[in-house]
């Protein structure tokens, strides 16, 4: 079939505003908008006509602005709001016949399927998980048995298709019960790849999935998008623990300067930056422990970068309190990282955590004992 | 190179006289803990489960169990904290960057 043209014609660009006035003014005209959206949203770039009413159709191409969005987001800003409404989308010219593709509101979810679909003719059910991505709301039920059902009644999917089957992503099985919804909703569920970039090939193979499209990576790349977030969550409890020193220095009893500044902050970048672009490379399971080894030659790099051992620039006590406090600190920053991974288990993170925790608050309460002591020998 | 995690740690657990062979399990397992044997799915790798309970809430026949969770260590310190069962609470921007 054609490829669906991504430039709007000023005729639809006209008849999109004045549905969008009416809709506003509660004014009906003779089809209705199954799912409502904005004349900002520029993806949309026409209307799909259904015997239901009106479907959007979206562009496959992210323009700058999606791409800004997305850039956004992966730095937490306006992360928690980045959402499209949620309802049926049209991508291409769908029939009745057409696939259907589930997915979640979240924009940069919607955006990374969307930009994998080019040239295909299919609908899109997008689920309202609140803006988060499908993994992550299978884990609070917004993207789950109950919501697909009822997203499927409201949109009266049954009548604008001729079929019986949806395609899910995979990594939305843990919160959907595929044989309730076939139960409560008469749809068939068939899981896709985990990735929208195979999406194509699964549907041009017959809806099979080779064992590549089933497996969940965790590529450099997929942990260097994930690295700007953790260093933005990690300047709170920063921000709070060098206003604690500062305070400490104010009163006389720290002696917190320039070289602790810049070895916590290394300490952090090991822990957040470090550890997860270098995790399948360094050596042991346990995050804390990854997060401990980079952490200590980062602890060493601080003493020799001040002339240990020959002229040291501090005294012995503060270099092994140097060598107790980073190690942990990039241990707590790596042991966080678990919650970003694709493979930690529940079991798993408590069992590193009950030696973990209490090792970094022993080692950190020692390693600042050991500063103030020095500061007063 | 692969990711592997802790040995030994998965609660997952498989009753292979309740199972009636029909595969979902390997369709929705993310890390390919299964295998379909002559007999029904057997776990094939037990150490490779994150316990994400996509197998368990697609078992048709209910032969699956697994203690679900988030293997998130912000989740787990946020219960800890708070006295609550460990929960991904990333709406709030208190916990981890995970979702």
């Amino acid at each position: 079939m054609e490829i669906n043209k991504d430039r709007l014609s000023k005729k639809t660009l006209k008849a999109i505003k004045l549905r969008a006035l009416n809709l506003k003014t509660g004014k009906n005209d003779a089809k209705s908008l199954i799912t409502p959206y904005s004349t900002k949203d520029d993806w949309v770039i026409g209307e799909i006509d259904t015997p239901v009413g009106l479907v959007p159709q979206v562009s496959t191409r992210l323009s700058t602005r999606d791409r800004w969005g997305g850039i956004k987001a992966r730095w937490g800003v306006n992360r928690m709001d980045y959402k499209i409404n949620p309802g049926l989308y049209a991508v291409g010219n769908p029939k009745a016949d057409s696939h259907v593709l589930v997915t979640a509101n979240y924009k940069l979810t919607f955006d990374m399927l969307r930009k994998e679909l080019s040239g295909m003719n299919l609908w899109v059910l997008v689920l309202d998980t609140k803006g988060i991505n499908v993994w992550c709301a299978t884990g609070k039920g917004t993207f789950g048995t109950r919501e697909l059902v009822s997203r499927l009644k409201r949109t009266r999917l049954n009548e604008i298709i001729s079929h019986h089957t949806i395609i899910l992503p995979q990594l939305g099985a843990p919160g959907v019960s595929a044989h309730q919804v076939h139960k409560q909703s008469g749809f068939r569920i068939v899981y896709g790849p985990v990735r929208a970039a195979d999406i194509s090939q699964f549907i041009s193979s017959g809806m099979k999935a080779t064992q590549e499209m089933r497996q969940v990576t965790f590529t450099a790349y997929d942990r260097l998008v994930l690295t700007p977030m953790e260093l933005v969550q990690a300047i709170k409890p920063s921000i709070i623990l060098f206003g604690i020193l500062f305070i400490l220095n104010l009163v006389g009893i720290g002696p917190f300067g320039l070289v602790d500044f810049y070895a916590y902050l290394g300490a952090l970048v090991m822990g957040c930056v470090i550890t997860p672009l270098m995790l399948p490379w360094i050596p042991g399971r346990a995050f804390s422990f990854k997060g401990w080894l980079t952490g200590l030659i980062w602890a060493l790099a601080v003493n020799i970068i001040n002339g240990f051992p020959v002229m040291p620039v501090y005294s012995t006590l503060r270099a092994i309190a140097y060598i107790l406090v980073l190690p942990s600190v990039s241990a707590f920053y790596a042991m966080n990282f678990t919650g970003s991974s694709t493979y930690t288990s529940f079991s798993g993170v408590l069992k590193e955590m009950k030696t973990a925790v209490p090792a970094m608050a022993v080692t950190v309460t020692a390693g600042i004992l050991l500063m103030i002591i020095n500061s007063f020998v | 190179m692969k990711h592997r995690y802790l040995k030994n740690v998965s609660t997952l657990q498989l009753n292979a006289d309740k199972c009636i062979g029909c595969g979902r399990c390997t369709e929705v397992c993310p890390h390919q803990v299964f295998e379909m044997q002559d007999r029904g799915c057997a776990v094939r790798a037990r150490d490779l489960c994150m316990e994400c309970g996509a197998c368990v809430k697609n078992c048709p026949a209910g032969a699956l169990e697994v203690k679900p969770g988030v293997g998130c260590a912000a989740a787990i310190i946020t219960g800890w904290l708070t006295g609550s069962e460990p929960a991904c609470g990333c709406s709030n921007d208190s916990s981890g960057g995970c979702c």
